[in-house]
């Protein structure tokens, strides 16, 4: 008798824990840019990330585990990334997230990879992912893959033979700004000023009277949001009219909030836009908005797209298998229509870079407008 | 050529507003002995009270005047009665350490109760651009300029001219020789604080459009108006006035002809020379105070 009873307290006490039901929780770490310079980035990645978590808990978790993640504050600092990252892996979580900034990612990455441990970030130097790391993966795409696709863009539809260079001065930028060089000379565009600026810039009207004096027909503009946004306002300022040019970060949301009149005709490449003529994406711009009461950037979606990554990988491999994450997302395409989490189709190569449709947009009147879709490649 | 009268303009536009904040630094060091190392983020904390005003539905004319208010009480009022007065007896390093940790804790409060990123903040200027002799001018920095001189020609008349700016410059030269012969020098020291704080909040109506709305924005400002007052001259305000401007003109002129990495640290050369072959700056008086 007394055995029975002490068998049925267990059995109430193991359902009441959750363990007898769903197994211990799935535990991410993200290290992402939670203040200083790329606070916007950060803190939409952190977000999108939140919000998927959510989602993905509220039916019933990952193989019937919940996911929980822990967020840790680099600073904006790839010093402080390193420090937070190595933090993160000491508690040996399923996959690390972020950074968002690439210099981060390159001083992070080579402890994930070294703890054996799948890395999903959002950094877009094309350096990342060509050192042979199998543990990285993008969220968008990389500027081997976006920049061609804006120099054409230059030659073809804006017939520009001359351009102004603006980039920033780190490994984000200067990855950029060679990449781009290099696209630009393939047209035999001739770069009329190669502007460097600082990360954390505040005074651009000394950088805006160079390309006022290079006398360009268009100004390929390559920082991060806020220095963007500072630009816009003081190209405005000196009424330099030649079209502008960048990529995401240069006509994302942050960008148009805070440059305001000033965004309207700047027009890039977008690897991901909550303005995509795509449903998914319009869900999920929806559901964003309710939750956090602002439009995010493709930093938000990059955020949201990398848990549903972690959700794909480990339903295809159907158990929870850090070591075995990596090798399962390379070569995997997901499609939307059956994990409609990820938005869009999309392949990851053996480097870990993306293959997936992008846009081509312009800011009228304050919005992003979709000009052009360009098809993913495979 | 063209080229260098942008930059001249463009410079002169935000060394008038260094010339505010670097004038507020100056008065503070001349009445009370204090070196304010928050100063820059006494520039910016004002926009985001104005910001905070907005978000609770004032309009922008009215959240310019309860921010200027509020600056004056928190900033004027509130630093010298829970912070200068209570330090000052310790020595001035003691309240220059004082005053580091004040700027630390505003930037975080700044952070955690406002947010990390990054927001805009409406002009008080009109945008658009004006034609003069043939160049295209921007309005902004035009009336950013010409608001910055009418504050500082205005400031400049208040103590030259008035009977209270006299009894200013007396506590700021002798505060006892200024109490014996009745200046009242408390009230003197207190209205300093209190144009101090006006300065700071009009260069934040100014600047903030321009530089963005952000927890870290004053680190730039406060270091450039610290090497402005040096420059131009610790004891005078005229000093500081020049200096400012003059620092402006050289960090624009800089990141055009040297280059923008170093854009940061010709001011600072600059700095070293003066202190170098003129200490008591370009426009101060030797025989005055000098740090």
């Amino acid at each position: 008798m007394k055995s029975g009873i002490f068998a049925a307290l267990l059995l109430v006490a193991m359902s009441a824990s959750g363990a007898f039901a769903q197994g211990a929780p799935i535990k991410l770490a993200d290290v992402a840019e939670l203040s200083g310079g790329g606070a916007t980035v950060g803190n939409n990645w952190k977000n999108g990330i939140d919000l998927a978590i959510e989602e993905i808990n509220a039916k019933g978790g990952l193989l019937g585990r919940k996911l929980e993640v822990t967020h840790a504050d680099s600073q904006s600092n790839p010093g402080v990334a390193r420090a937070q990252v190595q933090k993160a892996l000491d508690n040996e979580p399923y996959v690390l997230l972020g950074p968002g900034y690439s210099g981060s990612v390159k001083v992070t990455s080579p402890l994930a990879a070294e703890a054996g441990i799948t890395q999903i970030m959002g950094g877009e130097a094309a350096e990342l992912t060509q050192g042979g790391n199998k543990f990285l993966f993008r969220t968008s795409f990389g500027q081997q893959s976006s920049m061609p696709k804006v120099a054409k863009y230059v030659n073809d539809e804006l017939k520009a033979k001359s351009v102004a260079i603006v980039w920033v001065n780190n490994d984000f930028g200067k990855g950029g700004r060679d990449v781009m060089t290099k696209e630009f000379a393939k047209y035999n565009i001739k770069v009329a000023a190669d502007i460097s600026t600082e990360a954390g810039q505040a005074d651009f009207a000394a950088d805006v009277s160079k390309i006022k004096a290079a006398a360009p027909d268009a100004v390929f503009i390559y920082l991060n949001e806020e220095e963007s946004a500072r630009i816009l306002k003081e190209l405005k300022r000196q009424a330099i009219a030649v079209p502008l040019v960048g990529e995401t970060t240069l006509v994302g949301q942050k960008v148009v909030e805070l440059a305001g009149d000033a965004a309207n005709g700047a027009r890039g490449h977008v690897g991901l836009t909550t303005d995509a003529p795509v449903d998914l994406v319009k869900a999920f711009r929806e559901k964003f908005v309710k939750k956090y009461n602002y439009v995010p950037d493709h930093n938000g979606l990059k955020g949201y797209l990398a848990i549903y990554m972690v959700k794909a990988t480990t339903e295809k491999m159907g158990k929870v298998d850090a070591k075995k994450f990596a090798d399962t997302l390379h070569g995997l395409t997901i499609k939307a229509a059956s994990e409609p989490g990820i938005l869009m189709d999309v392949t990851f190569d053996e480097k870990g870079d993306i293959d997936r449709q992008g846009f081509l947009v312009e800011i009228v009147e304050g919005k992003q407008v979709v000009k052009q879709v360009l098809p993913k490649l495979n | 050529m063209s080229n260098l009268l942008d930059l001249l303009v463009a410079g002169l536009a935000t060394g008038a507003i260094y010339a505010l904040v670097a004038v507020g630094f100056t008065l503070l060091w001349q009445t009370s002995q204090t070196i304010n190392f928050a100063q820059g983020e006494f520039v910016m904390l004002p926009a985001f009270l104005m910001l905070a005003l907005m978000h609770a539905g004032a309009p922008f004319w009215l959240a310019i005047i309860l921010g200027i208010l509020l600056s004056l009480l928190l900033l004027g009022l509130g630093f010298k009665l829970l912070l200068v007065d209570p330090m000052l007896r310790h020595g001035v390093l003691p309240l220059a350490i004082a005053t580091m940790a004040l700027a630390i804790g505003m930037k975080e409060a700044v952070k955690q109760f406002f947010s990390a990123e990054a927001s805009p903040f409406p002009s008080i200027v009109p945008a658009g651009d004006i034609s003069i002799l043939g160049r295209v001018v921007s309005l902004q920095s035009l009336g950013v300029l010409a608001l910055a001189i009418a504050v500082v020609i205005g400031l400049t008349a208040l103590l030259n001219r008035t009977s209270i700016g006299h009894q200013m410059q007396a506590t700021a030269q002798n505060p006892t020789v200024a109490r014996i012969i009745g200046v009242p020098v408390e009230r003197m020291i207190l209205l300093t604080f209190l144009i101090n704080a006006f300065l700071v909040a009009l260069a934040s109506l100014l600047i903030t459009p321009i530089y963005l709305a952000k927890f870290s924005s004053g680190e730039v400002l406060g270091q450039a108006a610290f090497i402005a007052a040096i420059v131009g001259g610790f004891n005078q305000v005229r000093g500081a006035i020049a200096g400012g401007l003059l620092i402006g003109v050289v960090d624009n002129l800089a990141a055009a002809y040297v280059s923008t990495q170093y854009r940061a640290a010709v001011p600072l050369v600059l700095l070293i020379v003066i202190i170098l072959f003129r200490p008591q700056g370009l426009l101060g008086r030797p025989e005055e105070r000098t740090v």
